[in-house]
């Protein structure tokens, strides 16, 4: 019987990585979650939106006590062009309501917190330590090697959550090399602004009232871009993710880019007066269901953003992450049962991800990237008829209703051509499950 | 908490710090700035000290305004170690009891103050860059910097005598005020079997102990000099300005020069008249040891380096060729 | 042997900021660290322990987020780590700290095991006093060694230790009996890049919290009343402003500097 020194090593402390621990600590396995930064969170810049419900399964309430910004109870939808934005969205007392929907959160501050918990639970954090290689034994996975000294670990599986860039999952040639069409590049600014001011700016009675604006159009030239307001208790963050392929086609340097997105008229009035405390950039994967990689293999099974589980329509990583940890953890317990930790065996994890929300979603927006790479105009020239269009509507400048559709309606003709457009719904609606 | 009755407690005294026969400047600066305050507080200032030939530094403390010079003589203590050292001047202040006691923040000072201060339960407070009497209460208020000199403390010692500080060399101008001192020499008896601690050798690195503070022109120079035998261009430089050169941290890390030309929070303090600092970023440990300078120049290839934040006069370049012409060219112009 | 290395978690002073309005640091968002100095303490203490067996021990005076430095001090190889967290010790000087520190020493001594060497970092780049070390030692009245550089050479047996010291233009070597305190210069060591077993067993040591109620400690001599020294005002020292950037050819520059400097030549007697 070769020497074990766990029954599982995670890869990763962040929120696939702590949930996967956090499931197993509390099924009594001998778990290590091997960080590479200081600390859980110091490498996860995401400060962003995170969904209650996936973690709410594992910690109940667990938002009574850990750090969140703001509950959001309004969630917009921007199109921007170089002066205008037509605006949509839902605000609702039902979000307003515990146990809420979602939260704005600093994932360093926040994983900090569920990594306390997980190791509450019985889970060995181990932080500051590089995973190098995996240990492969007779085309097994058997353990891990890191790159501090005596550094090898030996394990039944290895779970790995080692994020978008993940090592692993490239090195056992699960996935190939991320291509730049995959993957966003997203820079992120965090400005600091007085509660009382974010509360008036952004329309809520309270300081734990939360606001999103996500933003995409024809401001941004024809790239694959998103860009995002997020409020939190008395900063706001701000930023744009592009597709890296886009970056390098337009040549735009991203932080040029969110230095003009802050100059916007809509958008500049909300930062104004602020301070920007932190900036940060980071990749998030963005394949959608084709990218995802093969999940499992023996003795390993891949998780979140390593597995590039990120519903970038909805903005929904985090709680894709938790999901994934929690059933690839299952998917051990299981395997432990019958002491089989093949490939065979851990193929379950794939079975349980295609009934989980996590499959179905990415899968119902699996053509998605594709379009949008196929047809970049649907991000620039239908906002910006959708724009000028309720402009033209709006405006009061002496034509008549009847004439301002009229010249609506040409101008579909012209510039679209109305089988075009009817082509255009019918394939978004055909592509979209 | 352990106080002192502190009505029995009068006069500022001065430790005087010796080696080998000389004594350490900053003693008679600490002796002009303990006149200074003796004659607020309406009192003398005294020197002490204690050693093996020790009464010879009488005339020089006179010279420099001590009315009394408080001595212990032995043989034992003839080399400076911790313990019998602290221990003979604990009983001197025990027994005569100075409302003050200043010491020196050298190597020595500062690893004889802190024992000293807690065998006699009393406050200290280390590397005052001001002195001042309260003038409410006559309590000293010593002023002093932290976390590397971004934030000033007054403190002041209101119930326990002596008040105690330490105070590196050149903040203080040693004045001449001369008089001549009364020698009041005590026994302490002392064996050197009593005292654990031996001397096995001591080592001179080829270099005099150089105090950066005695100079008005410093040429400093940090990681952007690129190799140790870059050194020498400082040198020239400081050579042709009449002055000295000296190093960032990292350049003592590196390996290539001493800690004693160290120039920064954890190295020596210095407000020369010239600071150039060639090829230093501008680290907040480092600008806390020089920030004082009158002109500062700084020389760095990097736009953004913080050095350029605090400097009188900021240039953009290469200091391995910016240093050297201006040797070249300063040779010129002044007084060998 | 037991070595006990006195630590202290503080600001990264590198990045702590002024506020020039209010006149405070900003310690929002700086990273709290082990005390550099007494790092290489603790790499000292375990290079002991790695040649002679024995073990290391850790102690230190904090608020209950100290923990994350002594969990650290765990991964460079300590045994046992000690928090010494009370209300109580709020405020205190230098005197009183050395007391408090001195008597939760003296419960590690008694969980533990009497001490060989007493190890802490010659200076806090907080305070930066270097008076807590000597304070400790007085206190346990062993010798006191200063600004160490390199320990020489030690004689389990007989109980004594030799040790290098950094003075201004040298060094010097001494030999005290042990147990003794040794503060400890940057250039002592090199600290390592620790082994994983050494980060696996610290993630399974815990903490071990000390206050008034665990120890014998006398209120009476601890925090900021009973602290002798006490903080009048603190204030931020005047703003040095940015100067004047001097471009143009190499020649060029340096003419200017001359210029510039030339005023102040002539005081020295320069010129």
């Amino acid at each position: 019987m070769r020497k074990k020194d766990f029954d599982v090593i995670i890869v990763g402390a962040g929120p696939a990585g702590l949930a996967a621990g956090y499931v197993l600590a509390k099924a009594n396995v001998n778990v290590a979650i091997i960080e590479r930064g200081t600390f859980p969170g110091s490498k996860n810049v995401m400060g962003g939106i995170f969904y209650r419900k996936a973690l709410d399964d594992l910690i109940p309430e667990f938002y009574k006590e850990a750090p969140l910004e703001r509950h959001i109870i309004e969630q917009k939808m921007w199109f921007i062009s170089e002066d205008s934005v037509f605006s949509t969205g839902i605000k609702s007392e039902k979000f307003n309501k515990e146990p809420y929907n979602c939260f704005s959160v600093f994932r360093a501050k926040f994983d900090k917190w569920f990594a306390q918990k997980v190791q509450e639970a019985g889970a060995l954090i181990i932080n500051e330590t590089v995973v190098k290689d995996p240990i492969v034994e007779n085309g097994k996975v058997v353990g891990i090697r890191t790159d501090r000294p005596d550094g090898d670990l030996y394990c039944d599986c290895v779970i790995a959550a080692d994020g978008v860039n993940s090592f692993l999952a490239k090195s056992l040639g699960l996935r190939e090399k991320i291509t730049p069409n995959k993957v966003a590049l997203a820079v992120k600014e965090i400005i600091g602004l007085p509660e009382n001011v974010i509360n008036d700016r952004f329309g809520v009675s309270s300081d734990s009232d939360g606001v999103t604006i996500e933003i995409t159009g024809p401001y941004f030239e024809g790239m694959e871009s998103m860009g995002f307001i997020y409020t939190n208790k008395n900063s706001l963050s701000i930023g744009v993710g592009t597709i890296i392929e886009d970056l390098i086609e337009h040549k735009v340097n991203p932080n040029d880019l969110i230095e003009k997105f802050k100059t916007h008229p809509a958008i500049a009035p909300l930062i104004a007066g602020g301070e920007t405390k932190e900036y940060l950039a980071h990749m998030i994967p963005e394949g959608g269901y084709y990218a995802v990689p093969k999940l499992y293999t023996d003795g390993l099974m891949v998780v979140g953003d390593a597995a590039m589980l990120v519903n970038s329509v909805h903005r929904e990583g985090s709680n894709l992450a938790i999901e994934s940890g929690k059933l690839a953890a299952r998917t051990y317990l299981e395997a432990k049962d019958k002491n089989d930790f093949s490939a065979k065996a851990l193929s379950a994890y794939q079975t349980k991800m295609e009934e989980s929300f996590v499959l179905k979603d990415l899968k119902m927006y699996r053509n998605l990237p594709h379009l949008l790479e196929e047809k970049r105009y649907l991000l620039t020239k239908y906002p910006q008829l959708i724009i000028d269009s309720m402009y033209s509507i709006y405006n009061v400048d002496g034509v008549s209703k009847p004439d301002k559709i009229k010249n609506i309606k040409d101008k579909v003709k012209k510039e679209f051509g109305y089988w075009n457009l009817a082509k255009d719904m019918f394939t978004l609606w055909r592509k979209l499950g | 908490m352990i106080k002192q009755d502190i009505t029995q407690y009068k006069n500022v005294w001065v430790f005087i710090e010796h080696n080998d026969g000389k004594i350490e400047r900053v003693s008679l600066e600490l002796l002009s700035k303990g006149a200074e305050l003796a004659k607020d507080l309406n009192c003398e200032v005294c020197a002490f000290t204690v050693g093996d030939k020790v009464e010879q530094f009488a005339k020089e403390v006179g010279e420099y305004g001590a009315k009394k010079f408080y001595i212990i003589e032995n043989p034992v203590l003839k080399e400076y170690r911790t313990e019998p050292w602290r221990d003979a001047i604990v009983y001197l202040i025990d027994k005569y009891k100075p409302e003050v006691a200043l010491i020196g923040a050298t190597t020595l000072g500062r690893d004889l103050a802190g024992t000293v201060a807690t065998k006699l339960f009393t406050g200290l407070t280390a590397d005052t860059t001001a002195l001042d009497i309260d003038p409410s209460n006559k309590n000293l208020l010593m002023t002093r910097p932290t976390f590397g000199g971004n934030l000033m403390a007054t403190i002041f010692c209101p119930d326990n005598r002596p008040q105690m500080s330490t105070v590196r060399p050149g903040v203080f101008k040693a004045v001449k005020n001369p008089t001549t001192p009364e020698v009041i020499k005590d026994k302490y008896e002392i064996t050197e079997d009593q005292i654990v601690k031996k001397i096995i050798e001591k080592v001179q690195t080829g270099e005099e102990k150089v105090n950066l503070s005695f100079y008005e022109v410093i040429v400093s120079g940090g990681k952007g000099i690129g190799k140790k035998e870059n050194l020498k261009l400082l040198e020239d430089l400081a050579n042709v300005l009449g002055g000295t050169w000296a190093v960032s941290r990292k350049v003592v890390q590196a390996g290539w020069a001493p800690q004693s030309r160290q120039v920064g929070q954890t190295g020596q303090t210095v407000h020369p008249k010239i600071y150039i600092a060639a090829g230093i970023s501008g680290a907040v440990q480092h600008v806390a040891g020089m920030k004082s300078s009158d002109i500062i120049i700084a020389i760095n290839t990097d736009p953004q380096a913080p050095i350029f934040e605090v400097a009188t006069y900021g240039i953009v370049g290469d200091c391995l060729q910016i240093l050297p012409k201006m040797t070249e060219m300063f040779k010129q112009k002044l007084v060998k | 042997m037991h070595s006990l290395v006195f630590i202290k978690q503080v600001p990264d002073a590198a990045q702590v900021r002024v506020d020039y309005e209010t006149g405070t640091l900003i310690r929002e968002g700086v990273p709290a660290i082990i005390n550099p100095f007494d790092t290489h303490a603790i790499e000292a203490a375990v290079q002991i322990k790695d040649k002679f067996g024995g073990s290391v021990s850790v102690l230190c005076m904090g608020p209950p987020m100290a923990e994350e430095a002594l969990k650290k001090a765990l991964a460079m190889g300590a045994d046992n780590a000690f928090l010494l967290s009370d209300r109580v010790f709020a405020g205190s000087d230098t005197l009183a700290t050395s007391y408090a520190l001195w008597a939760g020493a003296q419960k590690v001594i008694q969980e533990v095991g009497p001490v060989d060497i007493f190890w802490a970092g010659k200076q806090a780049i907080d305070g930066d006093t270097a008076q807590t070390g000597p304070g400790i030692a007085t206190r346990f009245d062993v010798p006191l060694v200063t600004y160490a550089v390199e320990i020489k050479e030690i004689d389990p047996s007989a109980k004594k230790i030799k040790i290098v010291r950094l003075l201004e233009g040298g060094t010097e070597t001494v030999e005290v009996p042990m147990p003794c305190m040794i503060t400890t210069e940057e250039t002592l060591n090199h600290i390592r890049f620790a082994p994983l077993p050494y980060l696996i067993k610290a993630a399974k040591t815990p903490v071990v919290l000390l206050n008034s109620s665990n120890t014998t400690i006398d209120a009476s001599q601890c925090g900021l009343k009973n602290s002798p020294t006490k903080v009048k005002k603190a204030f931020t020292p005047p703003k040095r402003e940015r100067g004047e950037m001097i471009e143009g050819s190499l020649d060029e520059i340096i003419s200017v500097v001359y210029e510039k400097i030339e005023p102040m030549l002539k005081q020295l007697g320069r010129v």
